[in-house]
């Protein structure tokens, strides 16, 4: 643990470097602090400053359309966050790890989804959900139709490729020695996966799961396309809410998720700094 | 953690030292069924829910547009494809190619001392500075494009501390740098969680050494903790570019949509011209150029960058 | 290797052009009349469009309910407690899906398997949509509050008849001028956007809306020419019109235009009445700005409010159509949106504000002059690439 503190840069350097670092940050929040500003502005033109109001906050609460559809964003995002990491981080252990038959073929297959334009996807999936649909009628008799589930499966296909390019990245300098030592300390495989692999990644893992949360908390487009009646996230009505101009009650929303997402991760530091030793 | 990195692991059966050839090729099989055994739920998971997919509009992409604007499928031509050498497309890729080069330029100038900024702090410091990055992206994307819009806008903050610089009111909204800001924005967490997953796990005991050993601070920089953290610099470029050069809502929205860039016109292609074939064709030439180009990249850009 | 790679792509293209093969030529056995190939045919409705846009639909009558209602339509068209009043007075739940334009709503419909009963389409995309077979014909039995509309919308010409479609909102597309800036004695022109000499005050400071057909009908109605032209020339030179008001242009937009104007980024924009007006209507001092009709003509545009051909609950969508067709409701739902009612019947129930603003309701000399969109067939790419070219 010390031998970070080992290789911080020292005098001038490390000054540049803090500076920047406190630059991106400002960087980074300038526009949400501007948002959150913006939300408790009474009036409907954002940037146009009236007199400080909480309508926006109540016209959320009273909004069902959006609550809902907040409610909708977050089960996608979760699930689909989960499941992606476990299936992503596989695919890199498999792919920096191994050598196995179709190797090639994967490979291309885990970047095609962060190479292909928003809107081909969006049009493919729903093409092939409509296909799917027909034959699952077919074959077992239901009939499925366009929801949350098409949503969440639609995500998790963008989301293995960005989690296992993340998590390759970490896995592509780690020593294979000391895995391999591993597996003959413990008994089994899988207790060595979970002993020493596992945390040696853990930084890309949980990197790759942030980025799958973020990018899933955000889609719109391919959203859209493969949505059903109800299912609505909170991009895809945003997306329409800002032809007619009612952002502020976004900003509202907005304000509401980041507080929640700073009061979750405050929380989980104090967790973290009870349960002694987890460091 | 690091601590687990930095303690040498003893009695590791190293490769190939006169063990039985029969053995080596059984383990290497065994090996094999692990990889494919990890690698099936991607390989089935991708192989359905994406390759079918893609092969679906891959048909689409010979396909020819009724006057009405339906994709007649039966009627195969190459033509969606010879519309590719129109030289409004080239000149649109052209820019698209600068503004998400550049734009991956500046993630990785700013987002290279930051993730080793956060990356050599305490561990619990690290997990903070790191989800800080994140929260931002917790909000809705159009709201915090639209939060830009105010902030680059003319009587906005930028303006108002140039003016009072002495260098005149800037108005940087709706041009091309306004386009930059906003995906430099929009992609540096893509840029900074690869790097700082790739710095974090460096063997701090070999750059502690390669300190000792050169002179400056900049040679081992240089020599050891650069090409230790090259994967995480190749992976954070190929996050950053490819998504830029698809960006179609900020150059809308912060560039005034003048700056046309290959995902509007692709967006246009599938939604107003309602022509589907050429969307789809356009689609697969920038994807199979892009597989290629991120292909090589990491061949070259893992060894020699 | 990478012939393994494109060995499963071919592979499995094949898998689907055999599919989509079959399609394909059950398209061209079809003629031209059939349920859109990009969709299905074969999807659940698809099949029955044809039938049931006929006999099925038949059996709708007046108030009768076959479900719960599922909506889709613009983000904040219509007054969340109608919705709620239809639920109560008929007992059925509605959930409201929402889109951003006429063009993603049809991408997604064509797709099929929608799940969708009604939708809001505007004029053009009416007869898109008819000619690809999405629409079912409506059940006039079903409607008897159909006879409130307006004569002027109760025949228009992308839906003769109105056999698919009712009229739902209808408004203009001008320009939102800040007078401020422009002087009390703006042109009643679309020389405030395209003339050098008149818009030299406020040079970088004018919006357009970011849409081709929008923008090329703004450049089409100065330069003299029909707005619906397939002429390449006149179209070129509305396009060269417009490559060279680009420069003087600070944005092309689409969405928040009416923001731009009142945070005083723009002095003129380019864009629909109703945005307007909801902007306005926030501003402290609400003279400062106005809503022009150039006279040249222009767009004149009428969202209508249909119901998909394979919608599952069709009988609930004629009672809810009848719904908002009924004159209170109709004019609620004006009310609500600032923009123009087509029902005639609804005038009376009207705030008078709306009622009596000529920008809302221009006068008969106004609206003579203006136009609907219509769909151009190929001359669609040529209204695409022309304009895209013309924007950088």
């Amino acid at each position: 643990m010390r031998a970070g503190d080992a290789v911080r840069p020292r005098g001038p350097a490390q000054r540049v470097l803090a500076a920047n670092t406190w630059a991106v940050y400002v960087f980074l929040y300038a526009p949400i602090l501007l948002l959150i500003v913006f939300s408790f502005n009474d009036n409907r033109i954002v940037g146009v400053w009236n007199t400080a109001s909480l309508r926006w906050y109540r016209e959320m609460l009273d909004n069902a359309a959006v609550l809902n559809a907040l409610r909708n964003s977050l089960i996608v995002a979760l699930a689909s966050t989960a499941v992606s990491t476990v299936i992503g981080t596989a695919a890199a252990l498999a792919l920096e790890r191994f050598r196995f038959p179709g190797r090639r073929v994967y490979d291309g297959l885990v970047y095609l989804p962060v190479i292909i334009p928003d809107v081909t996807m969006a049009v493919m999936m729903l093409l092939f959900f409509v296909e799917a649909f027909v034959i699952v009628q077919a074959v077992l008799g239901i009939s499925p139709s366009l929801g949350i589930p098409t949503i969440t499966l639609s995500h998790i296909a963008f989301n293995i490729s960005f989690v296992a390019i993340v998590v390759r990245a970490r896995l592509a300098g780690l020593d294979p020695a000391l895995e391999e030592a591993a597996a003959d300390l413990y008994a089994s495989r899988w207790q060595a996966f979970r002993r020493v692999t596992l945390p040696l990644i853990m930084p890309g893992v949980l990197g790759g799961a942030l980025l799958a949360l973020t990018l899933s908390l955000d889609d719109v487009v391919v959203t859209s396309f493969v949505a059903g009646p109800g299912s609505t996230t909170l991009p895809v009505y945003v997306f329409g809410l800002v032809r007619r101009g009612v952002t502020p009650l976004i900003n509202a929303v907005s304000t509401v998720m980041l507080v929640a997402s700073m009061l979750l991760v405050l929380g989980s530091l104090l967790i973290q700094r009870r349960s002694p030793d987890r460091a | 953690m690091a601590s687990t990195v930095s303690t040498p692991p003893t009695g590791t059966p190293a490769s190939g030292e006169a063990v039985d050839p029969a053995l080596e090729r059984a383990a290497e099989r065994a090996a094999a069924r692990r990889g494919a055994l990890l690698a099936l739920p991607g390989f089935v998971y991708l192989g359905l829910f994406f390759a079918v997919p893609l092969a679906i509009v891959f048909v689409y992409s010979f396909a020819t547009r009724s006057s009405t604007g339906r994709t007649i499928l039966g009627e195969w031509s190459l033509r969606s494809y010879g519309r590719l050498f129109d030289p409004l497309v080239g000149g649109i890729a052209w820019r698209s190619l600068w503004i998400a080069a550049l734009a991956t330029a500046i993630c990785l100038l700013v987002g290279y001392p930051f993730a080793y900024f956060i990356a050599t702090r305490s561990p619990r410091v690290r997990g903070l500075l790191l989800v800080g990055v994140m929260i931002p992206f917790w909000s809705n994307f159009l709201v915090r494009t639209y939060a830009w819009r105010l902030l680059l806008g003319s009587d906005g903050p930028l303006s108002q501390l140039t003016d009072l610089a002495g260098l005149g009111p800037s108005r940087l909204l709706f041009t091309p740098t306004a386009v930059l800001i906003g995906l430099v924005y929009g992609f540096l967490p893509f840029m900074v969680l690869p790097l700082y997953a790739a710095i974090e796990r460096m063997d701090f005991g070999l750059v502690e050494a390669a300190r000792d050993l050169y002179a400056s601070g900049w040679k081992a920089f240089r020599h050891v903790t650069w090409p230790l953290s090259r994967p995480g610099v190749v992976a954070g470029s190929i996050l950053v570019f490819i998504p830029s050069l698809g960006a179609y809502v900020t150059p809308e929205i912060l560039g005034g949509s003048r700056t046309t860039m290959l995902g509007s016109f692709i967006v246009r292609q599938f939604l107003s011209a309602r022509d589907w074939p050429f969307g789809s064709s356009l689609s697969f030439v920038v994807m199979a150029v892009m597989l290629l180009a991120t292909m090589v990249y990491f061949r070259v850009g893992g060894k020699t960058l | 290797m990478r012939n393994r790679l494109t060995i499963l792509l071919v592979a499995l293209a094949m898998a689907a052009a055999a599919c989509a093969g079959e399609r394909g030529s059950d398209t061209a056995a079809g003629g031209g009349e059939d349920g859109g190939a990009t969709g299905d045919g074969e999807t659940g409705g698809g099949d029955a469009d044809a039938d049931g846009g006929e006999t099925g639909d038949g059996d709708c009558a007046d108030g009768d309910t076959d479900g719960d209602l599922v909506l889709y339509n613009w983000s904040d068209y219509i007054d969340p407690e109608l919705l709620e009043a239809f639920s109560q007075e008929h007992g059925v739940s509605v959930t409201e899906d929402f889109y951003p334009s006429n063009e993603e709503m049809l991408a997604k419909v064509q797709g099929g398997a929608s799940g969708y009963d009604i939708v809001v389409p505007s004029d053009y995309m009416v007869g898109i949509m008819i000619g690809e077979g999405l629409l079912a014909e409506l059940d006039r039995d079903a409607l008897p509050n159909a006879d409130n509309v307006d004569e002027e919308f109760s025949d228009p010409p992308f839906d003769p008849g109105s056999v698919y479609s009712m009229p739902y909102q209808w408004g203009t597309t001008g320009l939102g001028v800040d007078l401020e800036v422009v002087g009390e004695d703006a042109p009643h022109s679309w020389a405030l956007l395209f003339d050098p000499e008149v818009t030299a005050d406020y040079q970088g400071r004018m919006s357009m809306l970011d849409d081709p057909r929008e923008a090329m009908a703004a450049a089409l109605a100065y330069l003299g020419h029909d707005i619906n032209t397939t002429s390449e020339d006149e179209l070129g030179e509305a396009a060269d019109l417009i490559a060279e008001t680009s420069d003087r242009l600070a944005a092309f937009d689409s969405n928040l235009y009416g923001d731009l104007l009142m945070s005083g980024e723009t002095a003129v924009a380019h864009g629909y009445s109703g945005t307007f007006f909801a902007a306005f209507d926030e501003a402290d001092d609400p003279d400062r700005y106005t809503y022009v009709i150039p006279e040249e003509g222009g767009v004149k545009w009428v969202d209508t409010i249909a119901i998909l051909a394979d919608a599952p609950h069709p009988c609930t969508a004629h009672t809810f159509i009848n719904f908002i067709l009924d004159a209170e409701n109709g004019a609620a739902l004006t009310n609500w949106t600032y923009y123009a009612s087509p029902n005639a019947a609804a005038e009376e129930f009207i705030v008078e504000d709306i009622l009596e603003d000529p920008a809302i309701y221009p006068p008969e000399e106004v609206l003579a002059e203006l136009e609907f969109l219509r769909d151009t067939g190929d001359a669609e790419i040529l209204y695409n690439d022309l304009f895209t070219r013309a924007k950088s």
